[in-house]
């Protein structure tokens, strides 16, 4: 039994009773302990390894909302406004015009063998392309033969081209449906606005139901994703988990050199909340070291950016009504009554003040039924919370993963349209989370945007659009809080922190590998602290060679 | 038409909402249970347990559920337009699609999608309503707003359960102004006639002379116009699905001035003009709530075409 000791530049160790420390021990894929290299002697014969002498160590990165569905989009091409790394490590340039996201979508047109393939795209972000909508005429410019979709950044969108419409009999005179506008020649534009405008061209564009499916490429591609940005265990928050798909994770995930952590939330759907509570039971049982199963995810309601998250008086800025419940108040009540008493834990997805209200109502009323000791319930977004529900949460226990992203990709839009210069300043309020002792992790979403838990603890420490506007100073959290929420606060989530989240005797060897330190680095460079791979589980994956 | 019914054309979709409780499912098996050699096509989104009643089904696989009388049954889940496209292409195909909407779903956001689908034809969007809870419901601090937008959407709303409701009156007046676009036909048990709900499949010709469905209550008229000749079909659809007259339902054909047919439906205040089937005989069935729909009116109003 041999222990192999790393010497680091500098170990943070989220163990406040030992910060930092300069080595560190590791056998059979976990943490012996952390200190000096005199302190780990005394745990006997080691091997020294010096190969993260002059980089720092922190514990792996826990991304505590994400979806795998990320790996499998880069499948297709990305349109993004933003520069973005893909699984192999491409940056691809954010497309700064319509052009640019027509050529990019002609070159993968013209490199497709099969005439009558369609293509797909994703991450448009028409916003940032001024007053001009992107429209039919411009999708055509990449190709009037084969039919083109793009989906919009919030996934609420989807761009077509002429020849989707025409397949999709679309491209007619006469429609009349609020989610399709049309153009002066009384055509639509191609602009498919909301999910039912939208059904109808995702069989001709590519975008079936397979593609948002976990895929076996798609999940290894996510992997790579998460060696490269530090992340040693990540959330695919939302998945049906059919038994096909978690015998495929399962294999997957074993692999000797997958290296990730997987976390896989089975989301309520097609089923009664009883027989969730019976699968997710048995789901628990198929957990194994990189896969964990047993929890649920229930989604209250929609998004703020698609006007359909369900907002407290007075609404949307911009006046429009008030959002779509996604579930009846009576189903989630009886699901949450089930899992308090079952010991099964319940993540909810609630964007607006008014979900996240019905969603407290509901844990409360369940726990006077049946008091669930340490449930752990989590809010997922929960972006518009205000102090009073804050306060709530804590005295209910209940957890909060809050999106500070947004603050960059659509602050600017809050402020202006959708919840206004006031709600704007205080969404997704980390320091309010905090001083209330909400128990509190930061998230990515991605694909929603990109995943990188030091980026998004550059969005909660400095709330900063992408314009320059500071978004709510008083929300600000500090580096150290920030750095502590994408490690043990998103483990807490998942009721993982006795296992990972700090570098601790007896935990998982799970670091994420820097080159620079995230501690002194200052705030403002923290988005760009150098990743230089992982380990996870004492398994050794540099990002170069993933 | 014949048991077979239409086996070409755009395929009818008629949308049933209603806040959860409000007895969806007692509708679509009841019905199933009149359904009558019509085979109709339901698409569920409610969670889990199949809402069937078992005496109905004869046959299940993965996908599809086998009922009595040619009916088939699945669930739609997130995948409402490739199951609609599934049902389209079942051998023999089924006459009608019932899409029955979640509780918390807007009917009328369906019924958009439906209208974009080219081998469908919106029908109508039904939405029941619990006498004895609606007002409630729509008063709701979470769902009050949902419910009223539910109401709003519909073209016909079954007021169910008015057994159970201690004054069903007050709750029709109520809901006439809460959905002013729509036509309320009160029900116990979501027990309303399929003619009612889902149009007529009888031709023109063949409705009793005492306005008398064959096999349903004396609280529905059912009527038989002769369409005048060379009529505007589409004034006369306007004319059948002015609110004044109170009409829920009517189907039939007309000849066109230039000598085509066109076939005409109106579902409350809905009303469509489409090319009539080859062999379709000149003749309009009408059906309303006795002592509501006023027949006599409406044979006066559209003499005047």
């Amino acid at each position: 039994m041999t222990n192999t000791v790393y010497p680091a530049r500098k170990i943070i160790t989220m163990n406040p009773a030992r910060p930092c420390a300069s080595h560190v021990a590791v056998r059979d894929g976990r943490i012996v302990g952390a200190g000096t290299l005199d302190e780990l002697a005394g745990w006997g014969a080691y091997t020294l390894d010096d190969r993260f002498a002059d980089k720092i160590l922190m514990p792996g990165l826990v991304e505590g909302h994400s979806h795998t569905m990320e790996g499998t989009l880069w499948a297709y091409v990305y349109c993004g406004f933003f520069d973005r790394m893909d699984p192999e490590g491409t940056v691809w340039p954010g497309l700064k015009s319509i052009d640019e996201v027509v050529g990019r979508l002609r070159a993968a047109a013209d490199r497709l063998e099969d005439p009558a393939a369609p293509l797909a795209g994703w991450a448009l972000d028409a916003i940032y392309y001024g007053d001009r909508r992107v429209n039919r005429h411009d999708l055509d410019r990449a190709s009037t033969e084969r039919a083109i979709g793009v989906l919009n950044a919030s996934g609420h969108i989807l761009n077509v081209n002429s020849k989707a419409l025409e397949l999709a009999g679309l491209l007619k005179p006469g429609i009349d449906h609020p989610g399709i506008p049309l153009g002066e020649d009384g055509l639509p534009t191609g602009e498919m606005k909301g999910p039912d405008a939208m059904a109808p061209l995702g069989p001709h564009t590519g975008f079936d139901r397979d593609l948002l499916a976990c895929d076996e490429p798609g999940l290894r591609r996510f992997a790579r994703l998460c060696v490269r940005t530090g992340v040693t265990t990540a959330a695919d928050l939302a998945n049906t988990l059919p038994d096909d798909a978690v015998d495929m994770m399962l294999r997957v995930t074993a692999e000797p050199d997958y290296p990730a952590r997987i976390v896989s939330l089975r989301r309520f759907y097609g089923v009664t909340p009883e027989e969730l509570i019976d699968r997710v039971l048995a789901l628990g049982e198929r957990s194994q070291d990189n896969l964990r199963l047993g929890i649920i995810k229930v989604v209250a309601d929609g998004s703020i950016q698609g006007f359909s998250a369900r907002l407290r008086w007075p609404g949307y800025f911009n006046g429009a009504p008030e959002g779509l419940w996604y579930i009846p108040p009576e189903h989630l009540l009886e699901i949450y009554e089930r899992a308090m008493a079952s010991g099964v834990q319940v993540h909810t997805h609630t964007n607006g003040d008014e979900a996240t209200e019905l969603a407290l109502d509901c844990v409360e009323a369940a726990l006077r039924k049946h008091p669930g000791p340490d449930h752990r319930f989590t809010l997922q977004h929960c972006q518009l919370a205000d102090a009073a529900q804050f306060r709530r949460m804590e005295k209910l226990g209940v957890g909060v993963n809050l999106f500070p992203n947004h603050h960059f990709y659509w602050g600017d839009q809050h402020y202006g349209i959708t919840v206004g210069p006031e709600r704007a300043e205080r969404m997704n309020a980390c320091a309010t989370a905090l001083a209330a002792g909400v128990p509190l992790a930061i998230h990515s979403d991605a694909p929603v945007t990109p995943l990188g838990p030091l980026f998004t603890a550059w969005c909660a420490v400095n709330r900063r659009t992408a314009t320059g506007r500071t978004l709510g100073e008083h929300e600000r959290i500090g580096v150290a809080d920030a750095l502590r929420t994408i490690t043990l606060g998103a483990a807490y989530t998942f009721k993982l922190d006795g296992e990972i989240g700090s570098i601790e005797t007896g935990k998982r060897a799970d670091f994420a590998v820097l080159e620079d330190d995230p501690e002194t680095v200052g705030s403002e460079a923290l988005k760009d602290v150098r990743v230089w791979g992982t380990v996870q589980g004492g398994r050794i994956f540099p990002a170069a060679d993933i | 038409m014949t048991a077979g019914g239409t086996q070409s054309g755009p395929l009818p979709v008629t949308v049933v909402g209603g806040y959860l409780g409000a007895g969806k499912t007692t509708l679509v098996n009841s019905l199933l249970r009149q359904a009558g050699g019509r085979r109709l096509a339901i698409m569920v989104n409610e969670f889990g347990a199949l809402p069937i009643d078992s005496s109905l089904v004869e046959a299940a696989d993965d996908r599809i559920v086998s009922l009595t009388g040619g009916c088939v049954c699945c669930s739609y889940g997130e995948d409402m337009v490739s199951s609609l496209a599934m049902l389209a292409t079942l051998d023999p195909r089924p006459d009608h699609v019932l899409l029955e909407a979640s509780g918390v779903a807007l009917p009328g956001a369906i019924a958009g999608t439906v209208g974009l689908l080219g081998d469908f034809a919106l029908d109508g969007t039904v939405v029941l309503a619990d006498a004895e809870t609606v007002q409630r419901r729509a008063g709701d601090r979470y769902v009050g707003s949902t419910v009223r937008q539910q109401l709003a959407q519909a073209d016909l709303i079954l007021l169910n359960k008015c057994d159970l409701a201690a004054d069903p009156g007050g709750v029709e007046a109520w809901l006439g102004e809460a959905a002013p676009g729509a036509r309320i036909v009160r029900a116990e048990q979501a027990d309303v006639p399929i003619d009612a709900v889902l149009g007529t499949r009888t031709d023109p010709g063949t409705v009793r002379a005492d306005g008398r469905f064959r096999d349903h209550t004396a609280g529905y008229v059912a009527a038989e116009l002769d369409p005048p000749a060379g009529a505007d079909p589409e004034a006369l659809a306007r004319l059948l699905a002015d609110p004044a007259h109170r009409l829920l339902r009517a189907k039939g054909f007309v000849r066109r001035p230039d000598g085509s047919m066109a076939a005409l439906q109106v579902v409350g205040n809905r009303w469509t003009v489409s090319e009539a089937p080859a062999g379709a005989r000149p003749g309009l069935v009408c059906i309303g709530l006795r002592g509501q729909a006023d027949i006599a009116k409406i044979r006066r109003s559209a003499a005047r075409l």
